[in-house]
């Protein structure tokens, strides 16, 4: 009994040293990768040049819409080097000068860079002024003789400058003044010291101006009328002639400038075609002598022969592509062409003057999940047999990028993902015979090897070889990328909507595309031209079915951006990415509102409210209906009129008393309104809380024993409003004009629980809202300086609460039900902080249970996530906190902010263009996962309290086995010896 | 036993209300940010008009503000409606507008006065209460020029309103002229589920309540503070010093222990060997006992 009382403290202190060793917030370098992945695209591919010079042979230059200018790797699709140019910095074109510069032209033709080829590091920028707004051109003269020319002619704001390659000097400028004057074209024929502007003046004017290359002097200027007008689009197809539609759509014109003479020839286009049907549009295009246009029904492709004279080369009814033009030897230039054709396109590259031959002909077969062809360019290179190779970069209608060459795709990049618009989680399917993945740990021996190399590393023991092998078998354990549940929650799926209207599934694992789906309703077609992805609900989340039922989505897509235009509902299988069904609706969707009701096959109702405030009720079963009007008196929404600054709150009324309308249909009213005054306040931000957020305590105990009670209301917005002057651009307005008033409002009764102002204040706002609290972030004019600020909201009429005696006795409020249409008792606490960084997009830590503290994510300008500890905005901190609310632990009053360095939830690595950051409960309660994304996307988990519920990754469980048997021996050896000793006394 | 004094005290001012107004009426309000107005009490049985009422009352406070800035009187009306109905008018709020040196002007000195049911809306009222249907009320969003840019709407559930009389609770939140929003119920609870209940009295009380916006607390600045950090920011802070049990606890435990068994060790022995000793000279008879003892 001693014996055994002396070893269970030791067996305690073995047990003590194992749970002590938790994480720490930060990461340890070798944990990098570990649970965290990141994945680097570049958006919609707008233009591709590519470099000639031997040395950039490999790679090709392309700038996005994005804004993103990127360097790419050829041969593998990789990116070299790529920048992210602000969102109001959008590039107009790119090229590459001399040889190792690639020149960009932005910001409407007024900013001109030049960066390094190899490393991508700037050279130069410059900035180009001019008299009047005006299409950008950028023209880098390509000579084959590079040493000679090295000046770029860029037509901007008005007014052409040329300027040098080397170091972005203006050589000279010449305006254009003349009031409608609109250039379309700047050429410069191969080899001549001449530069033609080309463009139209007024809607009936052609102007065609004649200028010396070497100091911009004008030579002449000729102009023509045309009187029924021009279409604004022409097709280059000589250094002298360009080809333009009139205003009708019906005639083409062959407008050559030869010698500064202009002349018109008129085409009728039902004389080349026999049935045009409607009018026709250009595809604009360089190659010399073809031009195309497109009706509605094809696609025509025409060749000029001399003197104005066309023929029709070719009819097609298939999608069709034109890429840009490659001049492979002295006077010889290629294209190609891409069509569709059922599930395969072909492509076929062309000589410029012979149509009918091609020098290249390949069909490739493609996944219909991409859409059309977007674009082509065409890029050659020298086979091994020496002879001219021919290889296609194209653009994707989902925005990826693809290289074809020898009839196969090399490599493909998914670059839609740049570009997402809405994110939502889903559960993965669970573990099942059959479809288990699960692999038995191979055998025991490699696992007991596994945990020796593990304990050795936590010894310090390990060999430099030992800690690389322990670091591939951490990165490569297949236990979190398998495609079942798992028992704490972190495996799950993010599916993920792009502005393309694709669907994606990326596995939180690794990354990884699980599936990828192009909604029906978001291709481009006839009836709808530019559809959007608005927004992606769950639909569907089996729990009680989970085995044999899968979860699915809700993709609510529009016909564009009226409010009004047709909207399709569109089902999607979260496992499989099948479109399960999808319905087309009648009336138009303003705003959409997840119910939280579910029917019994768990599908979630869903009111739709179109824009004659009809509220719609999806699914349309009698089930729904009536669980919809058992609860019928008690939904009620808000809707936001930022434009005139009013907030409305509605409740349903009855059903539609429209003849037509079916009985999913509900006549809504107007319960109350704000209206914000629109000289004193404009809406710039509004935010509620999030639907699926769990609260654990409403109660929170206070230093001095004492309860507050939270005021946890559904019901809440945050509104901001600033001053109409101080929405402006910074610097517009000083601190006296500019103030910024935070409101708090309850969504039922429309009333205002909370109204500050601060005044010196603007925006932007940036807002979260999490459990009685909201913290936003805005600028202080007055101290120069971002602030962030935090309001709690607390609720007195439970206050009295605070009695034991009465909470044994049974006699508090606090399981009555609340309704909002009683006074409120709340008070607020509030305090505001200065912090150094301007926000893009703030998020909140959310758990399973609620239970685990919260921590900020706040991404900064810097496309970083920083985590910060909620605690560090606690309106209760104070200069000197007592004992007491030491203990509690509040952080003694600072007047910023503190940014620790290793708090950066994504440590090294940055989240170009971050737009948004979400987060998702994982089952095990200290554990959160947290998706950032931009152009760049980031996945990684964290443990705002440290994982206090469970044994980290690299817990060595050999070393608690080796404990253990010591212990259980020593145990042994010690009772065998105080027996015997126990034997010899009795013997004695 | 307080709260129910409180609660009389508040009942007994409800009901002495009208009759003092006749004597004695001050509606001074403070000019601060919240101001509370208690007006509209229940009405004698001809709406009285509240010109009659207010003029009297307001002349020493007129007085000293008109020397500062000059104000002026203007009225709003309050309209209602039942249900889907149509607003009709529904009582007068009349206030004085304080017009700032610095050009602001301010709401102040709000009264209003509750024009009462009549029949017919009695009937409507009715309505409302058996299908728990809501009573809405709308305000202009400018009170200089009504209806201003669009009207302030509020409403509540009719059940929410009867206890004895009809009361009601106006918060008017304000921007210089303009009605922000109002928020419009009950001064007290409405309980969940709302219960039908008829008011015993067809009048109103009226409670009104002008809000403006709260200044917010500006960020601390510790200019000395950060100074003072940066220089002691230096140095390595030393975490306090424990005592040497907090220290060395771990320790100490197994060793106390290790001593404790080490002591029962050295006790049983002594013990053992006097016991040892006395058999020799008494005998076995001794040894059962002693033995047993220790296999214990």
């Amino acid at each position: 009994m001693a014996i055994r009382s002396f070893f269970a403290p030791f067996l305690f202190f073995a047990l003590c040293s194992y749970s002590s060793l938790t994480p720490v917030l930060s990461l340890y370098e070798d944990q990098v990768g570990l649970m965290d992945w990141h994945q680097q695209y570049i958006g919609k591919v707008k233009q591709a040049v590519f470099s000639t010079q031997k040395t950039g042979r490999r790679r090709v230059i392309v700038s996005t819409e994005e804004n993103v200018i990127a360097s790419l790797d050829l041969r593998h699709g990789e990116i070299f080097w790529r920048h992210l140019l602000g969102s109001n910095d959008v590039i107009d074109g790119i090229d590459i000068g001399l040889g190792k510069y690639v020149i960009t032209l932005s910001s409407g033709g007024s900013v001109l860079r030049s960066w390094n080829l190899p490393d991508g590091q700037m050279m130069w920028e410059s900035s180009l002024q001019g008299p009047k707004h005006s299409k950008s051109l950028l023209l880098v003269p390509t000579n084959l003789k590079i040493e000679k020319d090295n000046v770029i002619v860029v037509f901007s704001n008005g007014r052409l400058h040329a300027v040098s390659c080397i170091d972005g000097e203006v050589l000279w400028n010449k305006d254009f003044e003349a009031e409608s004057f609109e250039a379309l074209q700047v050429i410069q024929p191969p080899g001549s010291d001449l530069i033609y502007v080309v463009g139209f003046a007024a809607s009936s004017q052609f102007e065609m101006y004649q200028i010396n290359a070497r100091n911009g002097e004008l030579l002449k200027h000729e102009r023509a009328t045309f009187s029924s007008g021009f279409l604004r689009e022409v097709s280059l197809v000589s250094s002298e002639t360009v080809v333009a539609l009139d205003s009708t759509g019906s005639i083409l014109l062959t407008i050559s400038f030869q010698n500064g003479e202009i002349s018109f020839q008129q085409t009728p286009i039902s004389s080349l075609v026999e049935d045009p049907s409607g009018p026709a549009v250009i595809i604009p295009s360089s190659v010399p002598g073809i031009f195309a246009i497109k009706t509605n029904a094809f696609t025509i492709f025409i060749r000029v022969i001399g003197e104005g004279k066309l023929e029709v080369v070719e009819k097609t009814n298939h999608e069709t592509t034109v890429s840009n033009v490659l001049p492979i030897s002295e006077g010889q230039q290629a294209f190609a062409l891409v069509q569709h054709a059922g599930s395969e396109i072909h492509l076929a590259v062309k000589i410029a003057h012979d149509w009918d031959g091609n020098l290249l002909k390949e069909s490739i077969k493609m996944d219909q999940q991409r859409g059309l062809v977007h674009k082509v360019f065409i890029n050659n290179y020298i086979r091994t047999d020496r002879s001219h190779g021919f290889r296609v970069l194209i653009v994707m209608e989902d925005h990826s990028l693809l290289l074809l060459q020898q009839g196969a795709i090399v490599w493909s990049r998914e670059d839609g993902l740049a570009s997402v618009i809405d994110v939502t989680a889903s559960e993965l399917p669970v573990e099942r015979d059959g479809v288990s993945v699960a692999k038995v740990e191979h055998n025991l021996f490699e696992w007991l090897k596994g945990h020796m190399l593990k304990l050795k590393g936590t010894l310090m023991l390990a060999s430099p070889e030992d800690v690389a092998a322990i670091q591939s078998m951490r990165l490569k354990s297949s236990e979190k990328s398998k495609m079942t549940r798992d028992h704490n929650g972190f495996r799950k799926l993010l599916v993920v909507l792009t502005r393309a209207g694709k669907l994606f599934a990326l596995h939180t694992g690794d990354g990884r595309i699980v599936w990828s789906h192009f909604l029906q309703s978001l291709h481009k077609s006839g009836t709808c031209q530019s559809p959007i992805g608005l927004n992606l609900y769950q639909w569907q989340v089996p729990h009680h079915h989970a085995m044999d039922e899968n979860p699915s989505v809700l993709v609510i897509s529009r016909c564009g951006p009226s409010s009004d235009a047709p909207v399709v509902l569109s089902f999607v299988d979260t496992y499989t990415g099948k479109e399960l069904n999808s319905l087309s609706l009648v009336h138009g969707v303003v705003q959409v509102i997840p119910l939280p009701y579910t029917d019994s096959t768990e599908q979630r109702l869903h009111l739709l409210i179109d824009s004659d405030k009809h509220a719609h009720l999806y699914p349309t079963t009698s089930e729904a209906l009536r669980i919809f009007k058992r609860e019928f008196s008690n939904i009620y929404w808000y809707s936001v009129e930022d434009h005139n600054g009013i907030i409305k709150g509605h409740a349903l009324k009855c059903k539609c008393t429209d003849e037509a309308a079916d009985e999913f249909c509900f006549d809504t009213r107007d319960l109350w309104s704000v209206v914000f005054p629109s000289e004193s306040g404009k809406i710039i931000a509004t935010v509620t809380r999030k639907l699926n957020e769990v609260v654990h305590t409403q109660a929170k105990v206070i230093a001095d024993q004492d309860v507050m009670y939270k005021y946890i209301s559904r019901n809440l917005l945050f509104v901001a409003t600033v001053a109409p002057k101080g929405s402006g651009e910074i610097g517009s307005v000083t601190p006296e004009e500019s103030w910024l008033v935070a409101y708090l409002i309850d969504t039922v009764t429309g009333r205002i629980l909370h109204r500050v102002t601060h005044h010196g204040a603007r925006g932007p706002v940036h807002a979260v809202f999490s459990e009685n609290w909201i913290v936003y972030h805005y600028f202080n004019l007055r101290a120069h300086r971002y602030e962030m600020s935090v309001i709690e909201i607390y609720d007195q009429s439970r206050a009295d609460n605070k009695d034991v005696w009465k909470l044994v006795l049974g006699k508090h409020n606090l399981s009555s039900p609340i309704s909002l249409f009683s006074r409120p008792e709340v008070i607020t606490k509030s305090q505001s902080y200065f912090f150094t960084h301007s926000v893009k997009a703030i998020a909140v830590t959310s758990t399973a249970k609620g239970i685990t503290s919260k921590q900020l994510l706040v991404g900064t300008i810097g496309d970083q996530v920083l985590a910060l500890d909620k605690r560090f905005l606690d309106p209760r901190r104070s200069v000197n906190p007592t004992q007491a609310e030491k203990e509690e632990g509040i952080i003694p009053l600072t007047d910023s902010l503190p940014i620790i360095p290793q708090s950066y939830v994504t440590h090294a690595l940055r989240v170009e263009g971050l737009r948004g950051i979400i987060t998702v409960p994982a089952k095990l309660e200290s554990t959160t996962l947290v998706f950032a994304h931009g152009v760049d996307l980031f996945f990684t988990q964290l443990a705002p309290s440290r994982t206090y519920d469970s044994l980290t990754e690299d817990f060595s469980y050999a070393l608690l086995l080796l404990t253990i048997v010591a212990l259980v021996a020593a145990i042994f050896v010690t009772w065998r010896l105080s027996e015997r000793k126990e034997l010899q006394d009795k013997w004695r | 036993m307080d709260t129910i004094k409180v609660v009389a005290a508040i009942i007994l001012t409800i009901y002495l209300f009208p009759f003092l107004s006749f004597g004695f009426q001050s509606d001074e309000l403070l000019v601060d940010d919240e101001e509370f107005g208690l007006e509209g009490a229940p009405q004698p049985r001809f709406p009285e008009p509240t010109s009659t009422r207010s003029a009297p009352v307001t002349t020493a406070t007129r007085k000293r503000h008109s020397d500062l800035d000059s104000d002026s009187k203007i009225e709003f009306s309050l309209d209602h409606a039942f249900g889907d109905s149509d607003f009709s008018p529904a009582g007068t709020f009349s206030a004085r507008i304080k017009t700032w040196s610095h050009g602001g002007q301010t709401l102040t000195k709000l009264r209003f006065s509750r024009n009462n049911f009549t029949s017919e809306e009695q009937k409507k009222f009715k309505n409302l209460l058996e299908s728990d249907d809501f009573y809405r009320i709308r305000l202009p969003s400018n009170v200089l020029s009504p209806p201003g840019r669009d009207f302030i709407i509020s409403s509540v559930k009719a059940r929410c309103l009867p206890r004895e009389g009809l009361d009601e609770h106006f918060v008017i939140h304000l921007e210089g002229v303009n009605v922000l929003a109002v928020n419009y119920g009950s001064p007290g609870s409405c309980s969940y589920p709302r219960n039908l209940k008829l008011p015993v009295k067809w009048s109103f009380s009226s409670y009104t309540v002008l809000k403006n916006s709260e200044q917010a607390p500006r960020a601390p600045i510790f200019t000395e503070e950060i100074l003072g950090g940066e220089n002691g920011g230096g140095e390595v802070v030393q975490p306090p010093e424990r005592s040497f049990w907090a220290k060395y606890w771990m320790y100490l435990i197994p060793l106390g222990l290790i001593i404790t068994n080490a002591i029962t060790q050295a006790m049983n022995m002594p013990e053992e060997q006097a016991t040892g000793q006395v058999p020799a000279s008494a005998g076995m008879v001794q040894r059962g006992p002693s033995s047993a003892a220790r296999r214990r």
